[in-house]
């Protein structure tokens, strides 16, 4: 009898999913799938679109990381009309999707984690949630609340608003500068955002001695680490080359040109999941697995180059061998340094006397037929790939989405968990929770992978060698 | 002791960029005024799995695009007393629907992502909620009793909107929206 357990939709997440157990004759773990549910087909409907639309409907796979999304069209725009931003225009393209990072990671470990470090894994599902923590926990909301606050504001004053804000990015730039007063403004608020990270730094510290449990068992395993990082191997967000490090540690390649992805990331389909599943080529698939995102991004990194983060990177760095830290629990420790090295890097942009500079557009039409931008999205390297006609009419696109590059890791970190945790015969409903809550860990962003995802009841379905179902149970 | 009747509030993502989720988390602050008032009883940022009887309001952002989609919409609908259209791609389909200038549409994006974007194992995924022909704004398939538009709606509308309905009152949507 084939018996397996389903838990839909995975919630908490930015995206629907579901998980499907598989159990043995004995009822024990045999493998768990992470299943992705919906596809809305971006990289075919643009066909036909002007190129410089890319920007404004690409953003559209994403209301979480828009920005990223925004980032990675205008470089692929940048490319096809083949020049090169003023500094100004990429300082303020830094300075938003740095805003981008900070609530991002800021609405994954406030908004959608914490309830399950500072409520409980076991905690009542009823309450798990935001408005739980509201009730529970005020101040700690209140922060997390405010930081991504902070992060929202700093797009809204660069680019117009807080979400889709593609009236300002251009190809070549952005449209308008920066004002003072709106410069002035996010100076004012960005020391409350820094003492709440540090806060909330020693918060989850204090989290974690409970959690030395999940810790262990929450996706740890060797992988690949692949992202951008600069010249010298710094950690880097916007612009870079990609560099690749093995479990010890170990540089495979590094710096790759992004615009040649295809020669080293390739991607596979299951019948199972709108997912794809990328893989790094030289390895093939499915032993090409590759972990990506703030986790593989400190992996990758020898620093981080700005004085606060480098010290907390330091620490990170120590709970892990040669400087790579395998548990995918991490994630989370992760996202806090880089909130941390986000805010020391829009002090010292917001405090260069250029930001104000009002050249912030370089212009030109069509000289390329073919462009890619890439960029590191809070959950790791987007790709934006566009071919177009002469008239720049898109003709074909292909987007490669942070969160898919972690697609293998997925499926390995929920085997590992149900195996861990998942007793068949004795299922309670915290076993589940810590099988979503190494996909929150991730931080999947689904929105954006499906370039989209559904709802089910969470069940538990026994089904037999002939595919009836023999037992359901419905939570 | 005193117990204030909360209002049953619930919140659902179809096909869409979660942007009107994130709209409603910008309202920031004012969440907090909101949690005295509602129990969110559904949503993707809660962990209630199965759709509730008796909810209150139900917003739904983004289109009806494959089968499962459609089965939820349909169960919120019956088991809601106001749903809400949030956002562009619920009330019009918007750049959801961009796939609809295809006349085989779901046929042409799969192919497009799965045999000819791919390298490995190239098929179009079975296992999955089937894509429908074409992708559906919400008053299409059931009875819509609000429109939010707005790509996102900003947070001050959503909240808004809230309010009255929290307040019994019939939300004036006039001059207090757009579109995209």
């Amino acid at each position: 009898m084939t018996k397996e357990i389903v838990i839909n939709p995975i919630t908490r997440i930015e995206g629907h999913a579901k998980v499907t157990i598989f159990l043995e004759e004995d009822e024990s773990v045999k493998e768990a799938r992470f299943q992705v549910t919906d596809f809305r087909g971006f990289e075919k409907f643009c066909e036909g679109r002007p190129f410089y639309e890319m920007p404004s409907i690409t953003s559209r796979s994403c209301g979480i990381c828009p920005v990223s999304h925004l980032m990675a069209s205008a470089k692929a725009c940048d490319a096809i009309v083949g020049v090169t931003p003023p500094a100004t225009a990429v300082m303020l393209r830094r300075l938003m999707h740095m805003g981008q990072m900070i609530q991002s990671h800021a609405l994954n470990f406030f908004h959608l984690s914490f309830p399950d470090l500072l409520l409980g894994m076991d905690a009542d599902p009823a309450e798990r949630n935001i408005f739980g923590l509201i009730e529970k926990q005020p101040e700690l909301a209140i922060q997390g609340i405010k930081l991504r606050k902070f992060g929202q504001e700093l797009i809204e004053k660069v680019a117009g608003r807080k979400i889709h804000s593609s009236d300002w990015i251009i190809p070549g730039g952005g449209k308008w500068p920066l004002t003072k007063q709106n410069a002035g403004y996010l100076l004012s608020n960005l020391p409350e955002a820094l003492d709440i990270t540090l806060k909330t730094i020693k918060v989850f510290k204090n989290c974690l001695q409970g959690l030395e449990d999940e810790v262990k068992n929450f996706g740890n395993f060797p992988t690949y680490y692949l992202g951008l990082a600069t010249a010298k191997g710094g950690l880097e967000h916007y612009d870079g080359k990609i560099r690749i490090v093995d479990a010890e540690g170990k540089i495979v390649a590094d710096q790759l040109d992004p615009a040649a992805y295809q020669e080293y990331i390739e991607e596979a389909v299951e019948p199972w999941s709108y997912m794809k599943f990328p893989y790094y080529r030289p390895l093939g698939y499915p032993d090409g697995t590759y972990r990506v995102g703030p986790l593989a991004r400190l992996n990758i990194a020898s620093h981080c180059g700005t004085p606060l983060a480098d010290d907390e990177l330091k620490e990170f760095k120590e709970l892990g061998k040669n400087g790579v830290v395998q548990s995918t629990f991490h994630y989370h420790y992760a996202r806090l340094i880089e909130v941390l090295f986000c805010l020391e890097g829009v002090k010292e942009i917001l405090e260069n006397p250029e930001i104000l500079s009002d050249r912030v557009s370089s212009k030109a039409f069509v000289n390329n037929v073919e462009g890619v931008g890439v960029a590191e999205a809070p959950r790791g390297m987007l790709i934006h790939h566009y071919a177009v006609d002469p008239q720049g009419m898109i003709v074909w696109a292909n987007m490669i989405i942070a969160t898919e590059h972690n697609n293998l890791a997925y499926n390995k970190a929920v085997t590992q968990v149900a195996k861990k945790y998942v007793k068949a015969k004795q299922l309670q409903e915290g076993m589940l929770n810590r099988v979503e809550a190494v996909i929150r860990a991730f931080d999947p962003c689904l929105s954006c992978a499906t370039h989209a995802v559904g709802q089910m009841p969470l069940e538990v379905q026994l089904i037999d060698s002939e595919g009836k179902m023999v037992h359901r149970v419905v939570r | 002791m005193e117990t204030i009747e909360k209002t049953k509030l619930a919140t659902i993502w179809l096909s869409g960029c979660s942007g009107c989720h994130m709209s409603f988390l910008d309202q920031d602050e004012l969440l907090l005024e909101l949690a005295k008032k509602i129990q969110l009883v559904y949503s993707p940022i809660a962990d209630i799995k199965i759709f509730p009887e008796n909810v209150d309001v139900t917003l739904v952002e983004g289109a009806v695009a494959n089968e499962e989609q459609l089965r939820l919409l349909k169960q919120a609908r019956a088991q809601t007393k106001i749903l809400v259209s949030l956002g562009d791609c619920a009330v019009t389909g918007n750049v959801t629907a961009l796939r609809n200038a295809w006349s085989n549409s779901d046929q042409a994006v799969l192919e497009r992502a799965y045999i000819e974007n791919a390298n490995a194992n190239q098929q179009i995924p079975t296992d999955v909620p089937k894509l429908l022909k074409k992708v559906y704004p919400l008053h299409e398939i059931v009875k819509v009793d609000y429109f939010i538009p707005g790509c996102p709606p900003a947070a001050d509308i959503i909240n808004y909107v809230l309010t009255e309905l929290l307040a019994g009152r019939k939300p004036n949507m006039e001059g207090r929206s757009k579109y995209g």
